[in-house]
């Protein structure tokens, strides 16, 4: 690790300040990423602001849903009794990421910063674009069996690891930072990027903008009953998804009133088509039914090799997420 | 009692090393004022500088839980916690479970059911199964294999471990 000096934030706009003057200078919260980064040598800041003395931790109900303080952690998140029976499936999808160590310290607002596991990305000896821009990706013709499918470009086949951000997507939160110019809320669709040609840039956040919080919608609330967070990976627990769903369903009787289906572990951000959502509007749930959700859904995937499986599997995972979500199994 | 943690440079440095930071820990019940450099995880800390080692440096990645450490009685990696983050905090860390002669009960179970082999996971098992007892949401050994999943046995001596926790588990909610 770099020599690198320490400051504890007092206040949001404090914090802002000290990283946009200083463009070395990082956040950090639950520490779970960036530290182990720079144990890599692939974060080097030369200052780290401390922000988890700052008033946000708090987890509050709105008028319009419940607001995560980005400072609660995503072990009281996931058990919040407010969060587990209005949005049992963000619950479900903290729940099935990491281990409980790290869920103990790691930040909501931390997790939409989670930087990709890519082998080539933590491996300083071989070319990454997202970690050197312009060196090339070692990950396109190299070992890619965790890799992109969707949304993928020449620079950059990198996936977003996060469980908790693809619930996220699926009850459509927003995300409120504040920075030097004021505070703002992005949708989540908007929050993550495609690596197009500049994949070191994994969000929309501008240097020194702080995520405050992250607000849960009341609408999305229609979905505590017949959803599922399916995750498959290598192992049962403490694994990064090879694909994940994370399906909601809003039912009358055997009729979908509205879906929302996002993807994990398929591309550089949490994978939604509102299309492909509305394709099941009205509609029985058949399983014919949701394999057209699912064909629409990974229209355009592309395979590297050794993650080329992952199209079939993407789609097989959506057809059965629905179905557990229809009959109530989380 | 104060303690001074730094490495002293050796000869000529070539750029000047960022201050020290104080820091205020209660560790195993003991108040300490101490001076860490920021780079200073709380792991190596405890090893380092306070010859509290029965904590052990696996990865030092936050993969395999051998750091494991209670702060405030919450489990976390200490490979992956700034010890100067951890101002004003309480660490407990497997020094500190025993009250003098008498084990903790977790303690005691690892014994009984052998949940061990070499003993290197054990410390970050024992201070693990001692958070998970805390959370209060394990209710059967499924959850118990789910939430123990960040302690990693490379001797494989997760069925003594399950059991041990298991019987720690409901000895604990007995005394409660």
């Amino acid at each position: 690790m770099n020599s690198f000096s320490y400051t504890r934030a007092e206040a949001v706009e404090t914090a802002s300040r000290e990283v946009s003057n200083n463009q070395t200078a990082q956040f950090v919260a639950g520490g779970t990423n960036i530290l182990d980064l720079m144990k890599y040598n692939i974060e080097r800041p030369t200052r780290l602001v401390d922000i988890t003395r700052l008033p946000l931790k708090e987890i509050d109900d709105t008028a319009n849903g419940l607001r995560l303080g980005a400072l609660a952690t995503n072990a009281t998140t996931a058990y919040d009794e407010r969060v587990e029976e209005r949005y049992p499936l963000l619950s479900k999808a903290i729940l099935a990421g990491a281990s409980a160590q790290l869920r103990n310290m790691a930040t909501d607002g931390g997790n939409l910063f989670q930087r990709t596991r890519c082998y080539y990305f933590y491996d300083t000896a071989t070319p990454c674009n997202k970690r050197e821009p312009g060196s090339g990706c070692s990950a396109i013709t190299g070992y890619n069996r965790i890799h992109a499918i969707l949304g993928t470009s020449e620079s950059c086949i990198a996936t977003h690891p996060s469980d908790m951000c693809v619930a996220l997507a699926a009850l459509k939160a927003t995300v409120n930072v504040t920075g030097s110019e004021g505070e703002r809320t992005i949708e989540f669709a908007d929050f993550h990027r495609l690596p197009g040609d500049e994949p070191q840039y994994d969000n929309t956040v501008k240097s020194g903008e702080v995520v405050t919080s992250i607000d849960l919608p009341a609408d999305g609330q229609r979905f505590a009953k017949n959803y599922t967070y399916l995750k498959l990976r290598d192992r049962a627990s403490y694994a990064f998804a090879l694909v994940s769903v994370a399906a909601a369903l809003d039912m009358d009787g055997d009729t979908i009133k509205e879906a929302r289906v996002a993807l994990g572990g398929v591309a550089h951000k949490p994978w939604r088509k509102p299309e492909a959502e509305d394709l099941l509007k009205g509609k029985k749930a058949t399983k014919e039914n949701f394999e057209r959700v699912a064909a629409s859904l990974l229209e355009g995937a592309k395979g590297f090799g050794s993650n080329t499986f992952k199209i079939e599997l993407a789609k097989r995972a959506i057809v059965r997420a629905l179905t557990m979500a229809v009959n109530g199994q989380h | 009692m104060s303690t001074k943690v730094t490495q002293q440079p050796l000869g000529d440095v070539a750029v000047a090393l960022p201050s020290l930071e104080n820091v205020t820990l209660t560790i195993n019940g003991t108040q300490k004022r101490l001076q860490v450099a920021p780079w200073t995880s709380l792991l190596d800390l405890l090893r380092e500088y306070l010859d509290l080692t029965g904590t052990k440096k696996g990865c030092d990645h936050g993969q395999c839980g051998a750091c494991t450490v209670l702060v405030n009685g919450t489990r976390i990696n200490s490979c992956l916690s700034l010890a100067v983050m951890q101002d004003g905090n309480e660490i407990t860390t497997i020094e500190g479970l025993a009250k003098g002669d008498e084990l903790h009960p977790v303690q005691e179970a690892f014994i009984e059911h052998d949940g061990f082999q070499c003993g290197y996971c054990t410390p970050g098992q024992i201070c693990s199964a001692v958070g998970l007892i805390n959370e209060g949401k394990a209710k059967t050994a499924d959850d118990i294999r789910e939430l123990m999943s960040g302690n990693i046995c490379r001797c494989g001596a997760y069925v003594g471990i399950v059991a041990a926790v298991e019987q720690a588990m409901h000895k604990c909610q007995h005394q409660h």
